[in-house]
């Protein structure tokens, strides 16, 4: 069982960094205007960033990285540790954290690789990296958590192009003898991987002629091969299913009630899905932040981007949270941590 | 728990929906605006309500407002 541990990691702090352009989903004249509004209703998204054609999720990484590294006074040569967790790489190969340990002038004896999940992923990533440092033979690390999620979607597709926006993310993690622990339950079920998938360019069926042919599958929904397909239906079940269980589990493993918590943070999927999520769990309202509003479901990027959003006060001294992320793969986990002052620049736009 | 309960609560959750246009005998798919986030509102409803998980395959073989609210009932 993936119920686990890690000690001795402290999280220093978090940048998000987003496209300047933005697009309102009231403007979303694939449908008719009563189906947008209950669409933005319903989901709770009306503002999405959207890269330029060309901008990759380097690029946002790259920048949040320079800026997080400059508010917390890290040396470039400190850091030996460098992931990137996300569905959206620069190349099909080589990996892009590699690429990035380069552009980011950090030293040939840090260790780089990437991570290819998307929802649950910013949660998989602090626990690869948290179990890296706590081996003590790492000492400071960069979380990278982002997707150019835009260029997969197709404007005449009502079911994926109003819910995502593009975003990237770093997180500061560094060993530190005595850190509160971080305690992880992950969880995986690939029978649900036609749920969320591009079903073209990768090896099993390489991009092709056909790839890029259109088709209805229904009112509203005409997509290719090339794009990102969803099964709302069943993306809502198994989230509802599987989200609540796997964070009760967590609390009971580390002995903690709701109430100890400052924050839950979930990944930014939807707001029906997420208040489903939050009720079930009876947990209130004002420890439940969104950035669903402004961003939309920002995949990999979606939790840290949304702790981003808070007011920098509101994590100053010791603070207690959940994350949980659930989705594509299907893959999902959730972490309870500890943070003492934490530090959030502000977002930043390129 | 009764359907009449079961048909505020659906119109608590779809406020575009007229008062009284949902009966149990209505084919809640043969409303004009019904669209698949109707169908979201339907299962989170179920999910908060009932503590009860209705699927998307429950959604399509159910034909009235009465057959979804059997569901719930005999998985509650």
């Amino acid at each position: 069982m993936a119920l686990f541990t890690v000690n001795n990691v402290k999280l220093k702090g978090i940048a998000s960094c987003v496209p300047s352009k933005k697009e309102f989903n009231r403007d979303y004249d694939w449908i008719e205007e009563d189906e947008r509004r209950m669409l933005i209703k319903t989901t709770g998204i009306d503002e999405r960033r959207v890269a330029e054609k060309g901008v990759s999720t380097s690029d946002l990484c790259f920048a949040a990285a320079n800026k997080l590294m400059d508010t917390l006074g890290w040396e470039r040569g400190e850091i030996d540790l460098l992931i990137f967790v996300s569905q959206s790489r620069d190349y099909i190969l080589p990996a892009t954290a590699v690429i990035l340990q380069d552009r980011l002038g950090l030293p040939k004896s840090c260790a780089a690789f990437d991570i290819g999940l998307g929802c649950s992923g910013y949660v998989y990533g602090l626990s690869a990296a948290g179990a890296m440092l706590a081996t003590g033979g790492f000492k400071k690390a960069l979380l990278m958590a982002g997707d150019i999620s835009t260029v997969s979607l197709t404007y005449k597709d009502k079911s994926t192009y109003p819910l995502f926006g593009d975003a990237a993310t770093v997180t500061a993690l560094e060993y530190a003898p005595g850190a509160a622990p971080m305690h992880f339950n992950l969880q995986s079920d690939g029978s649900g991987y036609e749920a969320i998938i591009i079903p073209d360019g990768g090896v099993r069926t390489m991009p092709n002629p056909g790839t890029f042919i259109a088709e209805e599958k229904e009112k509203g929904i005409v997509r290719s091969r090339g794009n990102l397909w969803l099964n709302g239906l069943d993306v809502f079940n198994f989230s509802v299913r599987e989200a609540p269980p796997n964070i009760s589990e967590l609390m009971r493993f580390c002995g903690t009630a709701p109430e100890e918590y400052d924050f839950f943070v979930l990944h930014q999927a939807n707001k029906l899905m997420n208040e489903t999520i939050r009720k079930k769990l009876k947990l209130p309202p004002e420890k439940v932040p969104y950035s669903l509003d402004k961003y939309g479901n920002t995949s990999s990027a979606s939790i840290p981007v949304t702790i981003s959003t808070l007011p920098a006060e509101s994590a100053q001294g010791r603070k207690r949270w959940l994350l949980s992320g659930f989705g594509v793969g299907l893959s999902w986990g959730s972490v309870s941590l500890e943070t003492e002052d934490l530090v959030l620049p502000e977002i930043l736009e390129v | 728990m009764s359907i009449e309960e079961f048909i505020l609560k659906i119109e608590a959750e779809i406020e575009e929906l007229p008062k009284g246009r949902l009966q149990p005998e209505t084919n809640y798919r043969q409303i004009p605006e019904w669209s698949s986030m109707h169908a979201l509102i339907l299962i989170a409803l179920a999910e908060t309500e009932y503590n009860v998980t209705l699927t998307g395959e429950d959604l399509r073989s159910c034909q009235t407002v009465g057959d979804l609210f059997q569901v719930i009932k005999s998985r509650t």
